[in-house]
């Protein structure tokens, strides 16, 4: 079930048939770390806001990579940059290349439509629809007309959310029933029922308690074995436990480093992140 | 502040009661009046129906009203002049104006909504929600003879054979009457959908197609039927548009059969307006006649009330 075997995927993605960089991710199956997302002088304005700026950075395969920083610093914007959800918002301007596998997502030819259904999202409020569990998780398949056997990939999709046993006799009651940690899953389910390639959370366990935050936690290290996640938090420690590699953003929209999260949180380079990480500002 | 002040502060002031009390009561009457107004109106349309029981039932030979009632509500021969009230005659044109302006009102009303709530830019929204205002400010008269001097004549290129007077016309203008008020209450409806469902939508790789309609609409479908059901009541009880333009011959029609709606026919408000500007005398059977169908119109958009309600509790959607 790994999108980057299916051999429409080129086609997925660029409205016409010019993919150049993105062809060559099918071979690709290696383990190394494979950088997958790669953004080059990324900048966003929001109107004349400068929420962004000069955002340059690798983000590696099978990993997970988190941003942090205080709020407003643009964690979340820069998320919103690699699914392109910033074009919902009218008055977002976002210069710079992103590129996914090799291929830039802000190129003319790049349906966002299409895009997202590569990369998948989960945010912070849990948001199910107002449909049955089942409908929920299969929401994605419909709409992209995947044919798959839908009560397979609900079970298992399921399953990977760690969701399976608590709803499994109640798969046709609305998924607005659920507890707010339980939707939150029901909302992973559905972002890796379609089986994207990246994952994005924006604060996906902020709205959560402890013990649902913690299930949360659990899921985004096992998901890592198989998709990209990329994670924004203001919770350093989660930060510290569940990544690979981390991002700190500061106020002013610029990324002040990004390291391996044991450096970061260790012996930091940057005197700022280092007052940042241990509380002195922030 | 000494403690003194303080008592005075927290005494009760009862320079105000009066003023309280007066107030306080003007604004009961003011409610009370129009549960006053409804009840005696209720009673009035029940008294004087019950009147036209009797009479006709001391026409037809019998004793007590129950062979009346069924005769009135069974009866598809509305003809004055020979006594003959069957109401079905009436309702049968009510019904129709009902479906053909529903048919016509409804999916022009969520496709206005969705468009107004999903696609419209502000600009565009800024121009077509006054312009759904005004349609909805058109005296109705207005509307009738609209359908009468422009939408008939239309029609007949289409169809040779149509009546002057008409079903399609009046069906067709009241069904343009009711479209403001179901793309406004719908698109209230969908304008409360949480952003969040539709970020959750984009963030699948949804179209804005997918979204609107398999996310937005069925999360607004409460909303959307309230605003059917209100539509499809304002249609029953429509009377200047449908007394102009879909006749005053009141005939039995199958509201099923769309050639029916090629010919004129006397919907119930239509037929009450005709009682009462005709020359009957006061207190003749026809004049009687005027509240039993009164009943039967009250009975019917009470019914829809009740629908709405239940309605909108079974379906709902908290968040």
């Amino acid at each position: 079930m790994n999108g980057t075997e299916d051999p429409t995927n080129d086609e997925m993605l660029v409205e016409t048939d010019v993919s150049d960089g993105l062809s060559a991710s099918a071979n690709s199956v290696s383990r190394d770390a494979e950088t997958v997302i790669s953004s080059e002088n990324i900048n966003v304005w929001y109107g004349d806001d400068h929420a962004l700026t000069d955002i340059t950075m690798d983000i590696p395969e099978n990993s997970v990579t988190a941003m942090i920083g205080p709020s407003g610093c643009g964690k979340s914007t820069f998320l919103r940059c690699i699914n392109r959800m910033n074009d919902l918002i009218d008055v977002a301007r976002v210069e710079g290349r992103l590129t996914l596998r090799g291929k830039n997502v802000y190129d003319d030819d790049v349906d966002p439509v299409a895009l997202r259904r590569r990369v998948g999202m989960v945010f912070q409020k849990p948001n199910p629809f107002p449909k049955s569990i089942y409908e929920n998780v299969v929401y994605g398949l419909k709409i992209q007309g995947i044919d798959a056997d839908y009560d397979e990939v609900v079970e298992e999709s399921l399953k990977r959310a760690a969701l399976w046993d608590e709803v499994k006799d109640r798969l046709h009651e609305s998924g607005l029933d659920l507890s707010g940690g339980q939707q939150q899953r029901l909302c992973i389910a559905r972002a890796i029922a379609t089986d994207p390639e990246v994952l994005l959370m924006d604060e996906p366990a902020s709205a959560l308690d402890p013990v649902a935050t913690s299930q949360i936690e659990d899921l985004v290290e096992e998901l890592a074995e198989d998709y990209t996640v990329v994670i924004v938090t203001h919770n350093m420690q989660q930060a510290a436990r569940i990544s690979d590699k981390t991002a700190v953003f500061l106020t002013g929209g610029e990324l002040v480093e990004f390291d391996d999260t044991q450096k970061i949180f260790e012996n930091p380079d940057s005197q700022r992140v280092e007052d940042y990480i241990t509380g002195k500002f922030g | 502040m000494s403690t003194d002040d303080l008592e005075t502060d927290l005494t009760r002031n009862t320079e105000n009661a009066p003023r309280e009390l007066l107030t306080r009561s003007f604004f009961f009457l003011c409610a009370a009046l129009s549960v006053v107004t409804t009840l005696s109106i209720v009673g009035l349309l029940i008294t004087e129906a019950s009147k036209f029981f009797t009479l006709t039932a001391s026409l037809m030979g019998v004793t007590g009203e129950t062979a009346s009632i069924v005769d009135f509500l069974t009866g598809t021969t509305w003809q004055i002049h020979s006594q003959e009230f069957g109401v079905l005659a009436l309702v049968s044109a009510t019904l129709m104006v009902t479906i053909g302006s529903a048919v016509i009102a409804l999916p022009l009303g969520v496709a206005t909504a969705i468009y107004l709530s999903e696609y419209a830019s502000a600009q565009a929204r800024s121009v077509l929600k006054p312009a759904l205002e005004i349609l909805a400010g058109v005296p109705t008269v207005v509307y009738g003879f609209f359908a009468l001097i422009y939408i008939t004549p239309a029609l007949e290129v289409v169809f040779p054979d149509i009546g002057t007077f008409n079903m399609l016309s009046a069906s067709i203008v009241v069904g343009i009457m009711i479209i403001p008020m179901v793309a406004s209450i719908s698109e209230d409806a969908m304008s409360a959908v949480p952003d969040e469902l539709r970020q959750a939508g984009y963030g699948m790789g949804a179209t804005k197609f997918d979204v609107s309609t398999g996310i937005v609409v069925p999360a607004a479908l409460s909303g959307i039927f309230s605003s059917f059901i209100l539509a499809i009541s304002r249609a029953i009880g429509e009377t200047m548009a449908v007394t102009v333009a879909a006749g005053a011959q009141a005939k039995f029609l199958n509201p099923l059969n769309p050639a029916s709606y090629l010919e004129g026919a006397l919907p119930m408000t239509a037929a009450m307006v005709q009682l009462l500007t005709g020359d009957i005398t006061g207190g003749g059977l026809a004049y009687r006649s005027l509240f039993a169908i009164g009943l039967v119109l009250f009975v019917i958009t009470l019914i829809m009330n009740v629908i709405s309600d239940y309605v909108s509790r079974r379906y709902r959607e908290a968040y």
